[in-house]
């Protein structure tokens, strides 16, 4: 049994690979597939998907290139989730190695710490946080990472508290190295892993965020983003529900993506031990 | 001391730091926005420099960052959360007219995709790797990836826009006369749409969880010892395998609280009803600061308050919980 889910998860996470790359060249190549600035009017106002071959979704409210705003939001929200999910890891690693490596009261104090950002809505704290620095780009990967370092936090700290008992610490305690270099050389390396793992779940919860703040207009007005597009839709979501149906589907599709392949890079990982 | 009340103080010596950290960190939120309460209690009623020196003075700001983050914390324990200049009128007022509302919808979502998703949970887990188990699983990934206000505006599209069965927006029809059941049935109309959009996402999770206990608990030794006895497999599949995971479904309730709060406000938007989340939608765009951190004060105060609920409730289904808590305490 166990061996047949593991390969349906294989092939999920093969299907995510490849809804992945279509997502990653769509941000790498969007100014050759539509040069020129996205947020300009090309044709008439509100013209239906796949009516016109010049823009095959249509246009929006403006008249500008739903197609082009979708392949150019694509950059912001990865640009986005990648930061915000590498400063989340970096920030979760750091602390929680800290606290794990440190005991005592500074991993107590360090622990309430990651309890109170965890009993503070994640997405009210972000609103706090963009609404205080301003929409940037940076404010937003900070309100993002701000709510998702605890998760990586305490899994760092639960594997540093495990293999700091082992017996190669030990022995290289025995020999005299440096607690610094004990840190970085032996107990990290090993303790880093598992909270790589949490990448496609951060990733996901990130680009979900983003699209969230961006739906709500904290996004940054100047740059096309896939959230703004669906509340620019909304406006007109009795005559034209097209507007936000097609930028919504492409926000489903990318997270879809991310999970499928987070799920088939776990039973990848997890394959040997089952088997 | 009953074994109950001995997990209940355990927990709120927890709770105390914590409660600290977060008074702490909006005092600094409020600190890093440009203006100052006497600015905002200004802005809504009027006045000339004078004025903004003598109140500031007898409000005490002009004091250090200590001086005013010790006033910040007396006013807090007075319930006084300070002056929305949005509404002009004291926060908690604001707070207290709408927390109601988030309650309802947040309570109904939970039921929602608890009850929905551990008995899909169970469908799925009943046979591992069945037809139905590939077709839940990938379905349920599918509907984690959707973001609530889309699925808010799809589900208003098709049910309000294209079907005209439910209403679209509100919490209830404005100035309808309506009383007691009819009410009741009113609002419920208008909750319909914007449970469904918030239940359904996290319904996913707890299907997953449900689902993941139960293939868990088919490779333990009682369950192999009961199929070895030659149970019926439903009385199994009940009493044996999806009991026993049950109890992650429980915790991950008080652990998704938070987030189901934050993905209230952007429902509550769109939806239009007057809630928490839409509160501090409204702060944001009016730049009322002192308001959004009452909310979020207050959203950490319930998060506090539905862990607590859900540590109680582990400690009456779990006997286990607690039992030993006099020596490790």
């Amino acid at each position: 049994m166990s061996a047949a889910a593991g390969d349906f998860r294989l092939r999920d996470g093969r299907i995510g690979a490849v809804l992945l790359t279509g997502f990653a060249f769509a941000a790498l190549l969007a100014p050759f597939l539509s040069p020129g600035d996205p947020l300009s009017i090309v044709g008439t106002p509100l013209v239906r998907p796949f009516t016109d071959a010049a823009v095959p979704l249509g246009t929006d409210r403006l008249g500008r290139d739903v197609l082009a705003l979708i392949l150019h939001g694509s950059r912001t929200t990865l640009a986005v989730a990648l930061a915000a999910a590498f400063c989340a890891l970096a920030v979760g690693a750091a602390v929680g190695a800290a606290a794990g490596l440190a005991g005592g009261w500074i991993d107590e104090g360090l622990m309430r710490l990651t309890e109170a950002f965890q009993t503070v809505p994640g997405f009210l704290l972000a609103l706090a946080i963009v609404s205080v620095a301003g929409p940037s780009i940076a404010s937003i990967v900070a309100a993002i990472a701000a709510g998702a370092w605890p998760g990586p936090a305490r899994l760092v700290r639960a594997e540093v508290l495990s293999i700091r008992e082992r017996d190669f610490v030990m022995a290289a305690r025995a020999i005299g190295m440096h607690p610094f270099e004990i840190a970085w050389r032996e107990v990290l390396p090993l303790a880093l892993p598992p909270a790589v793992a949490l990448v496609s779940v951060i990733v996901a919860g990130a680009i979900l965020t983003e699209a969230a703040l961006a739906f709500l207009g904290l996004g940054n007005p100047n740059v096309a983003s896939w959230g703004a597009l669906i509340a620019e839709g909304r406006a007109v979501l009795r005559t034209a529900p097209f507007l936000s149906i097609v930028p919504g589907t492409a926000l489903v599709v990318a997270v879809l993506g991310v999970h499928l392949a987070g799920e088939g890079i776990a039973a990848r990982l997890s394959a040997p031990v089952h088997r | 001391m009953s074994r109950i009340a001995r997990i209940l103080v355990r927990r709120l010596a927890g709770i105390v730091p914590v409660a600290v950290i977060v008074v702490g960190g909006t005092f600094l939120l409020l600190e890093a926005a440009p203006g100052d309460a006497v600015d905002a209690y200004l802005a809504s009623t009027g006045g000339d420099r004078a004025l903004v020196e003598e109140l500031r003075r007898a409000w005490g700001l002009d004091a250090g960052p200590l001086a005013r983050l010790w006033l910040y914390i007396s006013a807090l324990a007075h319930l006084d959360l300070g002056w929305s200049v949005a509404f002009s009128r004291p926060v908690i007022e604001v707070i207290g007219q709408r927390i109601a509302n988030t309650l309802l919808l947040m309570g109904c979502s939970v039921a929602l995709a608890v009850f929905v998703g551990s008995l899909l949970g169970v469908v799925a887990g009943s046979r591992p790797g069945s037809a139905a188990d590939r077709a839940l699983s990938l379905g349920s990934l599918a509907l984690y990836a959707v973001p609530g206000f889309w699925l808010g505006l799809v589900l208003i599209v098709v049910f309000s826009v294209e079907l005209r069965w439910l209403p679209g927006g509100g919490f209830e029809t404005i100035a309808s006369g309506l009383t007691g059941l009819a009410r009741a049935g009113d609002i419920g109309r208008h909750l319909a749409l914007p449970v469904a959009a918030l239940g359904s996402i996290y319904l996913a999770l707890y299907l997953r969880l449900m689902r993941a206990g139960m293939v868990e608990a088919w490779r333990q030794d009682f369950v192999r010892a009961a199929l070895a006895r030659g149970l019926p497999r439903r009385q199994i599949v009940w009493k044996h395998v999806a009991r026993n995971a049950l109890l992650p479904v429980i915790t991950m309730v008080g652990l998704q609280a938070a987030t189901l709060l934050g993905g209230s406000v952007v429902v509550e938007s769109v939806f239009a009803i007057p809630g928490l989340g839409r509160l501090a939608h409204e702060a944001v765009v009016q730049r009322d600061t002192p308001l959004l951190l009452g909310v979020i004060l207050t959203g950490a105060g319930l998060v506090i308050l539905a862990n607590l609920a859900v540590d109680l409730l582990y400690g009456w289904i779990d006997p286990r919980v607690g039992a030993g808590a006099e020596t490790m305490a």
